[in-house]
């Protein structure tokens, strides 16, 4: 009965969809008030129903109802309470619920925050979010419904797969799906702009906290993945230039470049064209990710199970939203180009080329993803792209992007100054050459061309942008002030910025630095790794809620002193019959200690995986650390007062039409 | 004219990946089509004769398989190959990859023998590529064997 009443909430939902995406755009047309409302209304309603239907999947895992196909083949008796309700993602249909559902939010969240736009900007905003979200429930109906029952029941589920249970993925989907999802706002309002062909500074205003909302949560989830990958994987690694990984990559990239961008076409009104094409490409970007990711056109490490059915779908929706958003935009953006004149040597000129860099990278990117494709159907035999095209195309290409975000924090609007700039930059670039020339012997001894340039480049990032707050709050008498005069905005980028530098310096020294060893090792023998020595004192067997481990218990001292003491695991859950290798680490700031167990011999040794890992966690850090800044740029207050202003604004136009 | 390239892009992609939809990215043809034949001179099992050379083998596609009574993966497709043997469509070899003999005439034994001739390769000298190890490997060899 619930999952009937979920199922028959997706319908609902999916009605109430076309009417958000129609109606609005009638009254647009007709001019009617009362159907541009109508927008809003249909959000909130819209929203329940998914909200409803979600409820309803969790109840049915949660209560363990195996005669739901979809839950039986995820759930398990056996299955802890948390990764029952997180298990509601586990797979593809439950994960494309997910996905509407937090579409929605946003398209409520929208119909909350929109109240102060003018009405027909706002209605049809949440018109195009409503066609979105219609393709979306049409895919859940049509091809990955997952409230079909399956009879006879089975009386035991298949369980979620055990590689999934783990506190990082049960948050990791949530947040990116929020990055992903939340860039379908800030093309809604592109769409919004191309046909109202209402270009301006309060645009440009509206759409940025939305797009740095949407781009904060996909760097956390990015940031999430990675981190779980590293830990849960037992591989040591932490990004592998997957096809999946790319798919959430490229939107990212592409977000960045548009936050910049939206900052120079507020200020400026320069870039408009661009600013709407980056805001199509940002949201298209996500769509690519979910159609490689779902559909099995390229072979990767976590692909969905594949269904050609499910790829034609999604790829249809593509052709229908991205076209029609492209061919919209050839249209109209010619009438969005603004005068104004562009000063390369200038914050906005600098901004574009942030742009130009960030762009390229994302297309390189994309044609390393799709390279192989692409061989395959010109005939010309298959190949793989791996690692080594992407660092050696990837780094070069973001490493001036590096130097301007020194110049950015010094380098007005308008036109810059040579001589102020270097004047300014002086002491950052002094301080980040120290930084290349000392850090790496200070942590490790020795250096490396790599771990030199990370530092340089790291630390320039890191100290320019943090000399622009300084500078402001030196410009008070108290630092208190100082502090307080600060706007959330400069906060946020300086947090960012400082981000990008300790991910910098993450990943050259643990390229430069890090190490690893496969050995066997006896009981009560000992390795050499990094400075440490790691001795295996013994396994045994131990045994978890819905799982049985062998455990070993590995000491590590330095200098004759106890460091850590690890208990790798090789878990068996009975109920796939998978063997997974959890790995146990002793996490640092400046290094990590890393144990996976491998194999048992019949003599008692034991093959053990050993990673000495430097400065890895700064990688993640600087993911952290971005996060927080979008955070504070979303939240900045400016917006609230401008709102506030606008809202007034508008409504004496309202009322004097009234 | 400029503001239609991104629709452009988008066309050659959607092409792109329509026709990716129809492939199996997992589908790799094997390297070594149209290479010649490894060359060997192993023992044979039952001693009659009692070496063979892939010049032996000239005159009629044979289809080799690499196989080892350990191997779990041999003994799935097994069924498959006492099929191929009652058809007589091909010629069947089989290559014992690092095996004990005693062993594989009690596999052999149990689960029945398709195999035209068997050579044995105990100490694993043939090498036909890198990956083989541990798992099946079959090779279909045409009647010209270069």
């Amino acid at each position: 009965m619930i999952p009937e009443l979920g199922h028959f909430a997706v319908i609902l939902a999916l009605g109430v969809a076309l009417l958000q995406a129609g109606l609005p755009l009638l009254g647009w047309r007709r001019r009617d008030a009362r159907l541009l409302a109508f927008a809003g209304s249909a959000a909130q309603a819209q929203f329940l129903c998914v909200a409803a239907a979600y409820a309803c999947l969790t109840y049915a895992f949660v209560t363990k109802d195996f005669s739901v196909a979809y839950v039986a083949d995820n759930d398990h008796s056996q299955l802890p309470l948390i990764y029952r309700i997180t298990a509601v993602w586990g797979a593809h249909e439950g994960s494309l619920l997910l996905w509407v559902l937090i579409l929605s939010g946003w398209t409520l969240a929208v119909s909350i925050f929109n109240r102060r736009l003018p009405l027909d900007l706002s209605a049809l905003v949440l018109s195009v979010l409503g066609m979105i979200s219609s393709g979306f429930y049409l895919f859940i109906l049509l091809t990955s419904n997952p409230f079909i029952r399956q009879v006879p029941a089975p009386a035991e589920g298949r369980d979620l797969n055990p590689i999934l249970q783990d506190p990082g993925l049960a948050i990791h989907p949530p947040m990116l799906y929020m990055g992903y999802v939340g860039f379908s706002v800030a093309f809604s309002f592109a769409i919004a702009a191309l046909i109202t062909g209402r270009l301006d500074a309060a645009w440009a205003r509206w759409t940025r906290p939305w797009t740095t909302a949407a781009w904060m949560f996909l760097t956390l989830g990015i940031t999430l993945g990675s981190w779980w990958a590293y830990k849960e994987l037992g591989w040591g690694g932490w990004w592998f230039w997957d096809p999946v990984e790319n798919a959430s990559f490229m939107p990212w990239l592409a977000g960045t470049a548009l936050i910049h961008s939206l900052a120079v076409t507020e200020k400026r009104g320069l870039l408009k064209s661009w600013t709407v094409l980056l805001a199509i490409l940002a949201f298209s970007l996500s769509l690519l990710g979910t159609f490689l990711v779902r559909s099995g056109v390229l072979v990767s490490v976590h692909a969905f199970a594949s269904d050609p059915s499910r790829g034609r779908f999604i790829l249809g929706f593509m052709a229908v939203v991205v076209g029609g958003a492209l061919t919209l935009y050839a249209w109209r953006a010619p009438r969005l180009s603004g005068g104004g004149e562009l000063q390369l040597f200038s914050r906005e000129g600098l901004l574009l080329f942030n742009n130009v860099f960030l762009v390229a990278a994302c297309a390189a990117v994309l044609l390393g993803t799709l390279y192989p494709l692409a061989l395959d159907a010109l005939g010309l035999g298959k190949i793989s792209v791996g690692p080594p095209y992407f660092n050696a195309v990837f780094l070069p290409m973001i490493a001036p992007l590096f130097l301007l975000v020194g110049l950015a924090a010094v380098v007005p609007w308008k036109r810059g100054h040579w001589r102020e700039t270097v004047r300014r930059l002086k002491r950052p670039a002094l301080a980040a050459l120290v930084l290349a020339v000392v850090l790496p012997f200070a942590l490790h001894g020795r250096t490396t061309l790599l771990a030199a340039s990370g530092a340089l480049f790291g630390g320039w990032a890191i100290v320019a942008a943090a000399q622009d707050v300084l500078r402001r709050i030196r410009a008070k008498p108290h630092w208190r002030g100082g502090v307080a005069a600060v706007p959330r905005a400069v906060w946020g980028m300086t947090l960012a910025h400082i981000g990008l530098g300790l991910w910098a310096l993450g990943v050259s020294g643990v390229i430069s630095f890090g190490d690893e060893k496969d050995v066997r090792l006896a009981r009560g023998a000992e390795t050499e790794l990094g400075g440490y020595s790691f001795r295996f004192e013994q396994a045994g067997e131990t045994a978890g809620p819905n799982y049985t481990a062998q455990q070993g218990t590995v000491t590590v001292e330095r200098d004759n002193k106890l460091v850590a003491t690890l208990y790798p695991q090789k878990r068996l859950y009975p109920s796939q019959g998978t063997v997974l290798t959890q790995s146990s680490i002793d996490a640092g700031l400046l290094r990590d200690l890393y144990v996976s167990l491998g194999q048992g011999y019949d003599d008692g040794s034991w093959s053990l995986r050993v990673y000495y890992k430097p400065v890895i966690r700064l990688i993640w850090l600087g993911g952290v650390f971005m996060f927080f800044g979008g955070l504070l740029a979303a939240s900045d207050r400016r917006y609230r007062l401008a709102r506030a202003a606008e809202r007034r604004a508008v409504e004496a136009v309202e009322a004097a039409a009234a | 004219m400029r503001y239609a390239i991104p629709l452009v892009v988008l066309l050659a992609l959607l092409g792109l990946f329509i026709f990716g939809l129809q492939r199996d990215p997992r589908l790799v043809p094997s390297p070594l089509i149209g290479k010649a034949a490894p060359v060997f001179d192993l023992p044979t099992l039952d001693g009659q004769p009692p070496h063979m050379t892939q010049a032996d083998l000239r005159g009629a596609p044979v289809l080799v398989n690499f196989f080892a009574s350990w191997c779990a993966g041999c003994q799935e497709e097994h069924p498959y190959l006492m099929q191929l043997a009652q058809d007589h469509q091909v010629k069947l070899l089989g290559i014992d990859y690092k095996d004990a003999e005693s062993d594989l005439r009690g596999w052999l034994g149990q689960h029945g023998n398709p195999y035209g001739q068997i050579l044995s390769d105990l100490e694993g000298s043939l090498h036909v590529n890198r990956d083989q190890a541990g798992k099946p490997l079959r090779l279909l060899i045409d009647r010209l064997v270069r």
